[in-house]
Formats: structure tokens, sequence, C-alpha cells
């Protein structure tokens, strides 16, 4: 099948960028990123820059893929990421706008690739457990009621591809933080830092530059994982709580 | 905002950095949108009389008059909530413009409805509204035919002009979207959400948007079409 591509075009992050028209030859047994080596192989055999999107497991677990495909994050199959997206599910004669995720904390680095980074440091200020946990401890060591075990999955599903961020009109990585706050915070593990982790977590995330949350929702239709509104809804709530009880140390216990 | 590492210092300082964070605006902006849901429906609720006859009316307004902490104590919450409202919708739209400097070419919304994406469209629409509805029916220089206390024949007089009933009818409308989304936005913002619960505040969003936009349109419609006189 023959599709025409409008591709964003970009050098690098300090260039401007446009979109590019291209038209490709595809069949429907191959996934999206497989149809754009198809359009790479023939752009490095016409001597010009092949398309540069990012890509590593190809089967919807890294989160390392990821653009926006006709205005919709990911494409339009929901809980799919573009690795995992097929060409059976586009027909002849499409015309497909690519455009990479949109948002001043993920800067463009190359065409679909951006730079995800500030993710990473939302993590890093609280998306962790500081328990030394000595070796790896039984499995049911600490008995935890199978609906925590459960919602703290559905929260750890989160591969942090960005697409949240990409379909949300404030790009605002609410799904995202809320889902790195929600797995630990909901077990046992995670509950001593919960309050402290919702604060830091928080507050990194706007330092970054991410917009606020207006509850809109386009985040949680487009995750290839399905995180949902829900989880947003814990961090508020931990975030309240977080502001308004949080305690100062104090050495009255004899432990100062 | 810098990343919350260092110990937090005395109460002012929380509530400071409280209402610098987005969610401590998104909570004030609830907080406020509550108030501000009570009163547009307690409002209703009394204008609704005006089917009780040309009388009603003028005395449930002289009776508010003549409990002047009420009507001040209301008066003054009313304000500051309005005033706080926008204060958050104002900051945070900013911080949105910064988030997206560049937009999409081509974009596409999955699920979101209309009234979602346009709360900052409907809201400072709905600012513009109150100004000219206060000096329109409440202070009277916005209304040519503006008699003091003769709430009743000022309303039948307004609402004569087709223009004026538009912009009420235009007006309510927006009331309308702004809550559809609102009324169960702000449950979602204070952390209220549950898959039990969630579908019912949306349904609950809904009706308080159909009574409040129903119930107040009725009243121009009802006086161009000369069943209140
Ligand atoms: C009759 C007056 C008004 C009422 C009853 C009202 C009510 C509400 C409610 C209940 C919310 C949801 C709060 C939340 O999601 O946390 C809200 C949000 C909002 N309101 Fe209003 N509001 C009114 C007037 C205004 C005005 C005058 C503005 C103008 C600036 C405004 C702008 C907004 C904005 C921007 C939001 C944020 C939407 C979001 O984050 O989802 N509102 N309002
Ligand atoms: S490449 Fe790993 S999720 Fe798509």
């Amino acid at each position: 099948m023959k599709l025409t591509l409008h591709v964003w075009r970009q050098k690098n992050a300090a260039s401007q960028g446009k979109m590019e028209r291209y038209e490709v030859e595809a069949n429907e047994h191959m996934s999206f990123l497989e149809m754009l080596d198809v359009l790479n192989e023939e752009l490095i055999g016409k001597g010009q820059e092949p398309v540069a999107f990012d890509h590593d497991c190809r089967e919807g677990i890294c989160g390392s893929c990821g653009f926006v495909i006709n205005g919709v994050a990911h494409g339009p199959m929901p809980g799919t990421t573009v690795c995992q997206l097929h060409m059976r599910h586009f027909k002849a004669g499409d015309e497909l706008y690519l455009e990479p995720w949109r948002a001043s904390a993920f800067p463009v680095v190359k065409d679909l690739v951006v730079d995800r980074g500030a993710f990473d440091r939302i993590i890093a200020s609280g998306g962790y457990i500081s328990a030394s946990t000595g070796s790896a401890p039984d499995a049911n060591a600490v008995p935890i009621p199978k609906k925590y075990a459960d919602l703290s999955m559905d929260a750890a599903q989160c591969i942090g591809c960005g697409a949240c961020v990409a379909a949300c009109p404030n790009a605002s990585a609410s799904l995202f933080t809320s889902a790195k706050i929600s797995h630990l915070g909901v077990l046992p593990q995670g509950e001593p830092e919960r309050r402290e982790r919702a604060l830091r977590m928080v507050a990194t995330a706007t330092a970054e530059g991410f917009g606020n949350c207006t509850n809109i929702g386009e985040c949680e239709a487009v995750c290839p994982k399905g995180i949902r509104l829900e989880f947003i809804a814990r961090m508020n709530r931990d975030y309240i709580q977080a502001s308004w009880l949080q305690r100062q140390e104090s050495s009255a216990g004899g432990v100062g | 905002m810098s990343t919350a590492t260092t110990a937090l210092a005395g109460k002012a300082a929380r509530d400071v950095r409280f209402l610098d964070s987005t969610i401590g605006k998104k909570v004030v902006m609830a907080i406020t949108g509550v108030i501000l849901v009570g009163f547009v429906i307690g409002h209703l609720l009394g204008n609704l009389q005006v089917y009780q006859g040309p009388h009603a009316l003028d005395v449930y307004a002289e009776k508010l008059k003549s409990l002047p902490p009420l009507l001040w104590g209301t008066r003054i919450v009313l304000l500051i909530s309005v005033g706080l409202h926008i204060w958050s919708a104002v900051t945070l739209a900013g911080l949105q413009k910064r988030a997206r400097p560049v937009g999409y070419v081509k974009l596409k919304p999955v699920t979101s409805t209309y009234a979602s994406r346009t709360m900052y469209w409907s809201g400072p629409i709905l600012a513009l509204f109150i100004v000219y509805h206060l000096l329109h029916f409440t202070t009277g220089q916005a209304h040519p035919q503006f008699v003091e206390g003769k709430v009743h024949q000022n309303l039948v007089l307004g609402f004569q002009n087709p223009l004026v009933s538009a912009s009420y009818i235009l007006a309510m409308l927006m009331l309308g979207m702004h809550l559809y989304h609102g009324v169960w936005s702000m449950f979602q913002t204070v952390g209220v959400n549950h898959p039990k619960y969630t579908p019912m505040l949306k349904k609950l969003a809904a009706a308080v948007s159909a009574f409040l936009v129903i119930g107040n349109i009725s009243i121009p419609i009802s006086v161009l079409a000369g069943v209140i006189k």
C-alpha cells in the first residue's frame, strides 16, 4: 500500500524544523516502525538523511518509542505503542502526519526524537524507597492484600514513554508522575516516604516546565499501558496531605 | 520553584509553597468553584420565584436587603471566591503557555469533552458576564429603565430587549459548559476518584449544569414569550 507521510524534520535542538512530505510503499504486515525503516532505507539509498526516531525493544515494553500520528500520541489504536502499531490498521492512500512529542520540558533532539531526561529527574527526586533491602526478601514475607498489589502493579505498568505529556493540552506530566508516586505509595515499603515523595516529585515536575492538570483525560486515553486518572487523584491526595500534615524532624524522641 | 529537598520551614513557608504549586492552585480553584456553584444554585432557586407573580421577587429582594449581615457576608465571600478563582486560572494559564510553546500541526482529541478543553474560554466569558449582570440588574448603569427596588419590573423590561435576553442565554450556556466539566473536575482535583463514584459525579455534573441552564434560560424566554409580565 502506498502512503503519504508528512514528517517533522529537524536537524538538531538548535535548528528550526519543518514538515516534509514523503511517499512510501508499505505492506500490512509491517509494524509502523518497520514502515519507517523502509522509508529510511530509501532515503539512505538516495543519499539523504534518514528520519530519526527512538526505539529499542519494539515489543511495547521499554518506553523508548513514540510520536504523534495524525494528532494522536502513539497513533489510532488504544493501548498500543507505535512499535506495536501495525500497518493493517491503515489503508492505501492514507495521509499521515508524524510529529514529535511537543512540550518545553521535552526538547526535540532530532526529527521525532525528544529528550525525556525530565522524567528521569522527576523519578530521581523521589521515585524510590530508601530502605536497605539486603538480599532479595521472600516473595510473601510482607503480606499485601491482592487489591493493593493489583493497584500498585497497575501503576507500575507505566513505561515512561511520555505520550501522556504529548496528548495533554497543558503538557502536564501528571499521569506519569502520579503513576510513579502511586506504585510505591500503595505498598507498605513505600508508605513511610509517601508524603515527602509526593512533595518532591510534583515540585520537580513543575520545575522541569510541565503544565498543570485540568482533568481533561487525553493522557489516559492515549496511554499504551492503561494508567488511569485515578492515580492523579491519588497523587493530589498525597500532595494535599503532605502539604498540610508534614512535620519537621525533631530530636525530642532521643534519636536526634 | 526549586525542588523540595529542604526541610519545611514553618507553617507560613508551607502555605506559600502549597499555593505556589500547581496542585495547590487547583485546590483553590476547586474550593472557590464549589462556593460559586452553591451560590448559582441558590441564586436560581431564589429567582424561580419570578413565576409566583409580579410581587414575589420584590418581596424576596426586600427580605434579603433587610438582613445586611447575610447580604454583605455573602457578597464578600463571593467577591473573594471569584478573585481567587480567577487568580489561580490566570497563573495556571501562564504555566500552560510556557509548557507547550510549539503546538501540533495536527491535533485530534480522543476522549476529552469540548467543555473541558474550553474552560479557559468559558471562565473569562463568565467573568465578563458577571460584571455586565451586576451593572444591569444590581446597580442599574447598564439598564435604561432601571428603578431601584422594582426587581420584577426591571427584570421584565430588561428581558423584553431580545439582545439582552440573547446575551443572558449565551452566558448561561457558557455556565452550563463550565460546570459540565467543573463540577466533577473539582472532586478529581481534591483527590476524589473511585471507579464506583466518579461515573456518578459526572452524571451529577451534567444534572447540575442542565438544571442551571434550563432554569435560568427559562426566565428570559418566558419574558419574551409574554408568560412573565
Ligand atoms: C459563576 C461563576 C463560576 C463558577 C460557578 C465556576 C466553577 C468552577 C469549578 C467548579 C471549577 C472546577 C475546579 C477544578 O477543576 O478543580 C472551575 C474551574 C475553572 N474555572 Fe470556574 N467558575 C466560575 C467562574 C469562572 C470565571 C469567572 C473564570 C475566569 C477566569 C473561571 C475559570 C475557570 C478555569 C480556568 C477553571 C479550570 C478548569 C480546570 O482546571 O479544569 N471560572 N470553575
Ligand atoms: S520500542 Fe520499546 S516500547 Fe516501543
